[in-house]
């Protein structure tokens, strides 16, 4: 088969495959929020409450507690 | 959190901010000086040999580029980095060491670098001039700044990383990927024992190089001019204004987008050269999806604004931030157009580039550092904005100045470009090479004019900072939102 023929399939079949990846991350994001297990938009607030007093949006303990 | 009396520690970000502004006067400066080269070629002789346009451009872009953006970065890294992880570096000593070195580093191997250009000592590949000493030392600065990202994340308190640092993060790996296959040299000197110590040569040859060169080239555009910005603005704009980003999906979704897409579209800088044509098609096609992916940062920035737009009129900086994403808009926009095959065979070598260059880079990335560092000032030194008014006019004459400077370039790029390709009935040339620069004279003036708005700006823009800084009126607590401004 001429190389050009291979290239040119081997690109068509990589950009459909992208596309799809891609299409599942759009899914996989908003599945998670659906199905409850993460809120994304809450991570909105973590520019605008930074103060070094302030909660975290999600503490680094609570993750350590949850693996235990 | 635990201990009241720890605060977000600004000395590294102070210094860094220092440096932005005084490479942006230098790195500016020498812009304009050279814009005026190009209209008034007199201009070329007035120092001898080192204030000749060719020893002066590359100091000017690697000034802009290496020096303002970059500082621009760390110093916004350093400010931002700490709040979206609530954690100070003063409560690392070696974390605040390491920022301090990085400080020093790279403060003297900028200087460095920039007088080894000024001595002639370059690689002469675009953007990534500097010969190898300083690569070593670019090297350095690079880990050290890796060292203070991947420590302070380290020992953060919020779990999950702001979308910002996301941005900060790939800055960081892409750069370090990029500029390492890029400046593979040989060092002659080390090899053969004679000649120069300073001088090299690449390790690539012909067409390969090119193609590694504008692989590079294009994406220190991403990694340099749009990755870190976008950092920027998603923390600015939402903590300015009080909004939080209209949708956080979106900014994760095109953080992906971009990753991937921008990466193939360098091709798009060698359109019609002697790359292989299939790679010339697919950066083509992969610029103009890579509208998609720019777009949806910019409209998540403008949405961000929903129903807030009041401030746009109250607030300067918000002024300045939203133009920024406007002007991503239209360079990101425009870039595509200009990577379709028959347009490039019009604009590639015309002045047009360099207008849509400056869209970009005065209209985008200079916006976005002028509005951070002076989002921080009033945070640094606990005073209010010296002068609205100020900031306001630095804003209208700034803006003024992109539009002369990529309007001109514009019409002189067309201009150009029609007439390089222009003939007669009998398929000849129509007109010399000089005829084309006799019509652009006048547009070369207007570019000088507006590049010497933007430079007066940055004057304002510097004295407003450091009135700021020592002699404006005090504020008791941090300002949530908006940054306090004196009329
Ligand atoms: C979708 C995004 C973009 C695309 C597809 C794009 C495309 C292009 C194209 C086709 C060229 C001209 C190549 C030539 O014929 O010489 C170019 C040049 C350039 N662009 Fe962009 N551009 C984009 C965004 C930007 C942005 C946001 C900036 C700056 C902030 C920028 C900075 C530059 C620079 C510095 C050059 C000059 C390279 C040289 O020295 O020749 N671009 N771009």
């Amino acid at each position: 088969m001429d190389i050009r023929l291979i290239q040119g399939v081997a690109y068509l079949g990589l950009i459909i495959f992208l596309t799809f990846i891609l299409y599942g991350y759009i899914i996989h994001l908003y599945r998670s929020e659906k199905k409850g297990k993460r809120n994304y938009e809450k991570y909105g607030k973590m520019a605008l409450d930074d103060e070094l007093t302030s909660p975290p949006v999600e503490p680094l303990e609570e993750h350590t507690k949850e693996s235990r | 959190m635990q201990n009241p009396a720890i605060e977000y520690d600004y000395t590294v970000a102070k210094w860094f901010s220092y440096l932005a502004i005084l490479f942006g006067i230098i790195g500016m400066g020498i812009g304009v000086w050279i814009a005026f080269e190009l209209a008034f070629p007199e201009l070329n002789y007035v120092a001898g040999q080192y204030s000749l346009f060719s020893r002066l451009r590359p100091i000017h872009t690697n000034t802009v580029a290496f020096g303002f953006t970059l500082s621009g970065i760390f110093a916004t890294w350093y400010y931002v980095g700490q709040r979206v992880l609530k954690v100070s570096m003063a409560e690392s000593k070696f974390l605040m060491a390491v920022g301090k070195l990085h400080f020093w580093l790279y403060f003297i191997g900028a200087l460095l670098a920039v007088g080894s250009l000024l001595l002639r000592y370059t690689t002469s590949k675009e953007y990534a001039q500097f010969e190898w000493p300083f690569d070593i030392v670019v090297v350095l600065i690079w880990v050290l700044w890796g060292i203070s990202i991947f420590g302070l994340i380290g020992i953060r308190r919020e779990k999950t990383l702001y979308i910002s640092l996301w941005y900060y993060i790939a800055t960081f790996l892409g750069v370090a990927m990029l500029y390492l296959f890029n400046n593979m040299e040989v060092p002659t000197y080390l090899i053969t024992g004679m000649g120069d110590p300073f001088h090299s040569v690449s390790m690539y040859a012909g067409t390969n190089d090119a193609m590694v060169q504008w692989w590079y080239g294009h994406n220190a555009v991403a990694f340099v001019f749009t990755v870190p910005i976008i950092a920027m603005i998603y923390y600015y704009l939402p903590k300015e204004s009080g909004q939080p980003v209209y949708s956080y999906k979106l900014s994760l979704l095109s953080f992906w987008g971009l990753m991937f897409v921008y990466l193939w579209a360098g091709g798009h800088h060698l359109i019609y050269s002697t790359v292989p044509d299939w790679m010339q098609t697919m950066g083509s096609v992969f610029s103009v999806i890579l509208i998609l992916p720019s777009w949806g940062s910019a409209l998540n920035m403008l949405l961000t604004m929903k129903g807030e737009w009041g401030q746009l009129k109250e607030n300067p900086l918000i002024k300045f931030m939203v133009l920024a994403s406007t002007f991503y808009m239209l360079s990101t926009l425009e870039g595509p157009i200009q990577s379709i095959k028959s347009v490039n065979a019009l604009a590639h070598f015309t002045d047009w580039i360099p207008g849509h260059v400056h869209d970009g880079t005065l209209g985008w990335v200079g916006f976005m550092i002028i509005a951070a560092i002076m989002h921080m000032a009033p945070r640094f030194y606990k005073r209010e904005i010296y002068s609205k008014k100020l900031l306001e006019m630095q804003f209208w004459l700034q803006t003024t100045g992109i539009v002369l400077y990529f309007s001109s370039m514009w019409i002189a790029g067309i201009t150009q470009g029609m007439m390089w390709r222009a003939v007669d009935q009998y398929g000849n040339l129509a007109y010399s090479f000089i005829d084309t620069v006799t019509v652009l004279h006048p547009y070369y003036t207007l570019r000088g004019i507006g590049g010497l708005f933007y430079f007066i700006g940055l004057f304002m823009w510097a004295y407003n900072f450091y009135k700021t800084m020592t002699a404006s009126k005090a504020i008791e607590k941090e300002p949530q939102f908006a940054s306090p401004m004196a009329a």
